[in-house]
């Protein structure tokens, strides 16, 4: 490897590994992301005797270049010499495995699964089983929350005496005195519980769980939930309602809102779990319970999972299980105090109607939607506004017409710009619903006041919608409503909604097409090159660059060049610089 | 001894020893504000009004001295936070320290919160003792080598060193309190802690420094309405979802974090109904509750106000349990306390180890140990005078009125400007830290 004489190639290298322990961590990041170019050069051999210590008693270093460090050794396995020699990673990984960071940690955890696969049976018992034991019964619990995350990779390939003392230290785990370690296990009981025996599963997770469910501090149960779900996957459906329904229960009434708020968190997961007998006699009044829940955090969770549930729920029963369980708590969501309750439903309340059909629809959902329409809080509207295509499949939107129209007029008028920047984005999906005919009575105008806001990001939001709305209605119609409106106000006396008609033009002339272009719009903008103010003619200068590959070449030399070459001549810097560029850009030199 | 943690008053309490300069005439940056030993008393943290926080050291016993505990020494010491200028409000925020934390530990490193009026830092203290060595490019001392002769790559080496202690900010919680932060508590699922200014607590994760969430706010929509501010807040010691703050009116709300997210509401009000005998000018000013700690075992609480120490059972909300005065003398002296601003002073207070005794401090140099199973108190004092080493300390007596005894004080001779507001109390042994103004000293339990 190393020549008798100066190798110019190790001089790089050799920068590399100086900087290693460089005082600026940004250049000792940059070595560690290249580790794998230093481990080549030094030969697989110094990597393992030499390199390898050296990196293992780096755990002071700050935490980027420890992450960094931590991921690099998941891939080193072809440095060190194969599969053969990979349990030689495993010192290094085992020091970031205990240091304070979670990131820095859990990415540890991550690079050990990923080698614990490249150790061949023999070297998972004698090197790879031993760290984990030894993490298991660290000192300190940063080692063995870490632990946790091991055992399942280990588990499937090891002998039954080992078997049984994994088992043995992740149930001691789980019983752990610092919180941090029965959180780490709780979250890791599904995926060890999917690679133990069915046997063990029943004798030993369900304990763990059952424990770990009623555990005093919330943080540990709150998790323990989704283990539940993970659980109830792996158990056949006649263990169900004995080993898991009862824990399940008790977490969907828990005495903290946390809990419950995870129950309603991953509800549609639980009830793909349990299937459909259990839904229909369990979780349908705990669902109920959980929509009527006293902390608006845990209603809002429930709410947002209202359609999904629905959806999964069994065909044969699902109708009648919708209005008469259902659908009474939804109405009574419709008027909660919180607006975030609120919201949530408002964002999914319109998926029902294509599970309900259309005279439930009417009947039942119609109400809701205009209840929801006309509520205090902008947001509320604004959701039920942009899940609108729902109900159009089902009902058409004009049942809403009515309705509709005031809340979008009320909407487009906040006085939060973020509010009608949001009602902007949604302007051309209505009018495609709408038709153009509904549009131009009623909508049309608003568009064009957006142009006029007085917040820029409005303006510019306008102007967008304007360019989709002609994708959808056609040149034609472009040319007869909003072409002489936006051309009117090149004439304003104000700079900034004169500067509105070149984005305009802009955004419109490719969507427009030549004609109107050539027609209609470059007088305009030839007119506007005379405006007494400079951002105005240089924003002229900026449009033709933009609409110049819209025009005909005869077009561009004969009327664009000349105006462009007067404006290349202005007085002002910019104007001079935009108009040069526009120059280049269209090869008009 | 009456066992580990233990000891009524029959404990002689002899110092140990001083920290701090000598001489009279005290930096206002040197004046001592929080002082905290961590869950194994083998590290004791001061903070200061400069915005320095000292941690000292426990030296490992020595078995031959057995007799004598072994002392502190100083560990580490460190700029916490700087004197910062909030340009948006025209506000000075100030470097001092208003409370250290110490998180329990989770590897080999240190950690602790230390707080100012708006930021919370998470400092980790760590030692080094190996440092590597060698370069390809350069020799030892910097002298670069000629690359030519490069002909190997060496891969650095790490060597022993001389123990080095670092210590690093590890979180900046910044940009949540209006007001300023007067507590900060860890919450016992290791995860969590909240902070509380005068109208708001926040609750914060360890890990994530760009959001926390509001758990409880009393400000009103009409700052013209305000009748009281919160004055200190903690976590129960087991119980992750129970937290306490008290208030200027001489309230405690107990909250519970599983009934809902925002604890605006209560779960347990606990108040003593006023003495009308005692009612006068100053008796709203008094009750303010300047302090308030849970018993380690979790059963009872302590609450401070100007002039006494109470005792509350948790299960009890309309009286506490216990009742210790303080220094009742001061009572005919509040008009005075007034216009010197002393009244507005905030006393903390601790427990001792198993919960038997507890400590506040008072005005002269003077702090009080209030044994609770014998109804005892004594006042002892930190002084220049009685520090010899293993001296023991002299029980003091204040004069009332009336004759003045032998070995009493007057109550018009007590010197105003000197006062204990912060004290510890070693988790486990016998052994305190007592703050002066710019002074931290070190008493322990004599061992016969």
């Amino acid at each position: 490897m190393a020549g008798a004489d100066s190798d110019d190639s190790l001089y790089p290298i050799a920068v590399l590994i100086d900087e290693l322990r460089n005082e600026d961590v940004q250049l000792r990041l940059n070595s560690i992301k290249k580790l794998s170019t230093i481990a080549l050069a030094l030969g697989v051999e110094r990597t393992r005797t030499e390199l390898l210590p050296f990196l293992t008693d780096t755990i002071y270093d700050e935490d980027e270049v420890l992450l960094a460090l931590a991921e690099q050794l998941g891939n080193f396995t072809m440095l060190v010499g194969g599969p053969e020699y990979v349990h030689c990673l495993l010192p290094p990984l085992e020091s970031l495995a205990t240091v304070e960071e979670t990131v820095v940690r859990d990415k540890a955890v991550e690079s050990l699964r990923k080698i614990s696969h490249e150790h061949s049976p023999v070297d998972l018992e004698v090197h790879f089983e031993p760290l984990v034991k030894r993490l298991a019964s660290g000192d300190w619990f940063t080692s063995r929350t870490s632990a946790c995350g091991l055992f399942s990779v280990c588990y499937p390939r090891v002998s039954s005496t080992v078997k049984a003392e994994i088992r043995q230290h992740f149930r001691t785990l789980c019983s752990d005195d610092t919180p941090m370690v029965r959180r780490a296990a709780a979250s890791k009981l599904g995926e060890f519980a999917k690679v133990l025996e069915l046997e063990y599963v029943k004798s030993d997770i369900i304990s763990l769980f059952t424990a770990l469910a009623s555990d005093e501090q919330d943080s540990v149960r709150l998790l323990a939930v989704e283990a539940g779900v993970s659980i109830a996957t792996l158990l056949p459906q006649e263990d169900l309602e004995a080993l898991v329904m009862p824990t399940l229960r008790q977490a969907a009434e828990d005495k903290s809102w946390r809990v419950r708020y995870m129950v309603a968190d991953k509800f549609s997961d639980l009830q793909k779990a349990v299937g459909p007998e259990i839904t229909k006699n369990d979780l349908v009044p705990a669902f109920q319970n959980l929509l009527k829940d006293c902390e608006a955090e845990v209603r809002a969770a429930a709410a947002n999972k209202v359609k999904e549930f629905c959806e999964n729920l069994p065909e044969d029963s699902r109708e009648t299980i919708i209005m008469t369980h259902i659908l009474p708590c939804v109405k009574e969501l419709v008027s909660d105090t919180n607006q975030h309750v609120k919201s949530a439903l408002a964002s999914v309340i319109m998926g029902l109607s294509t599970i309900l059909g259309k005279d439930n629809t009417i009947e039942h959902l119609l109400p809701l939607f205009l209840a929801q329409l006309k509520d205090e809080c902008p947001e509320v509207r604004l959701n039920i506004i942009s899940n609108l295509d729902c109900v159009n499949e089902v009902i058409g939107i004009r049942q809403l017409s009515q309705s509709l129209l005031p809340a979008i007029v009320e909407l487009a008028e906040d006085a939060k710009w973020r509010v009608r920047l949001a009602i902007i984005e949604y302007m051309p999906l209505l009018a495609g619903q709408l038709g153009v005919e509904f549009f131009d009575e009623k909508l049309n105008s608003l568009c064009m006041a957006w142009l006029v806001d007085h917040v820029y990001a409005i303006r510019e939001a306008a102007t967008g919608n304007l360019m989709k709305l002609v994708e959808k209605f056609g040149a034609e119609w472009a040319q007869n409503t909003i072409v002489p409106k936006v051309l009117g106000m090149a004439n304003d006396p104000n700079y900034l909604h004169r500067m509105t008609t070149l984005f305009c033009i802009n955004a419109l002339s490719e969507v427009c097409g030549q004609e109107i272009t050539t027609k209609h719009m470059l007088p305009v903008v030839f007119k506007m090159s005379n405006d007494q103010v400079a951002n105005v003619r240089f924003n002229v200068a900026k449009s033709l660059q933009k609409i110049g590959p819209v025009l005909d070449s005869n077009c561009l030399q004969t009327e664009v060049k000349p105006v462009l070459e007067k404006l290349a001549s202005d007085q002002d810097m910019d104007v001079k610089y935009f108009a040069q560029e526009a120059i280049s850009v269209l090869s008009l030199a | 001894m009456a066992g580990a943690g233990g000891g009524g008053n029959d404990v002689q309490w002899c110092f140990s020893q001083v920290k701090g300069a000598i001489d009279d005439d005290v930096a206002e940056a040197d004046i001592i504000s929080t002082v905290e030993f961590n869950h194994s008393g083998e590290l004791l943290a001061t903070g200061d009004k400069g915005g320095r926080v000292v941690i000292f050291q426990q030296e490992t016993e020595n078995k031959s001295q057995s007799q004598f505990r072994s002392e502190y020494n100083v560990y580490s010491t460190f700029q916490s936070h700087e004197p910062e200028f909030d340009y948006l409000k025209s506000l000075e925020i100030e470097e001092k320290i208003n409370k250290i934390r110490w998180l329990p530990q989770k590897n080999a490193a240190q950690f602790l919160l230390s707080t100012n009026d708006k930021t919370i830092k998470l400092w980790k203290i760590s030692e080094r003792d190996k440092r590597p060595e060698g370069y390809n490019l350069k020799e030892e001392d910097g002298r670069y080598r000629d690359a030519a002769t490069i002909t190997t790559l060496r891969v650095p080496v790490f060597r022993p060193m001389d123990l080095m202690v670092e210590a690093s900010p590890r979180r900046v919680f910044a940009n949540a309190h209006t007001y300023h932060i007067n507590s900060i508590s860890v919450n016992s699922d290791n995860e969590t802690y909240l902070s509380a200014d005068d109208l708001r607590i926040n609750l914060w994760h360890l890990e994530i420094t760009d959001r926390s969430f509001n758990i409880v706010d009393i400000k009103p929509a009409n700052m013209e309405e305000l009748t009281e501010v919160i004055t200190a807040a903690e976590f129960h010691p087991h119980q992750c979802n129970t937290f306490v703050y008290s208030s200027s009116k001489g309230t405690i709300r107990l909250c519970d974090m599983r009934a809902s997210a925002l604890c605006d509401k209560h779960s347990k009000l606990f108040e003593e109904p006023e003495d009308p005998s005692n009612r006068s000018f100053f008796s709203e000013i008094i009750s303010s509750i300047s302090d308030v700690k849970f018993s380690h075992n979790g059963r009872y609480m302590m609450t401070r106000d100007y002039l006494s120490v109470k005792i509350w059972d948790l299960n009890m909300e309309n009286r506490p349990v216990e009742t210790y005065q303080v220094h009742e003398y001061l009572r005919s002296k509040l008009c005075s306390l007034y216009e010197n601003d002393c009244i507005f002073d905030k006393f903390e207070c601790c427990w001792n180890g198993n919960d038997s005794v507890v400590m506040t401090g008072s005005y002269n140099n003077f702090f009080r140990m209030l044994d609770r199973s014998q109804r005892r108190d004594v006042t002892l004092e930190a002084s220049r005078e009685s520090c010899k080493p293993r001296q023991v300390l002299k029980p003091r007596r204040v004069c009332a009125g009336g004759k003045r005894k032998k070995d009493e004080i007057s109550v018009d001779s007590l010197d105003f400007n000197k006062k204990i507001l912060h004290t510890a109390w070693h988790p486990q042994e016998n052994i305190i830290a007592v703050a002066t103004t710019n002074n931290l000293y070190i008493f322990q339990e004599k061992v016969n």
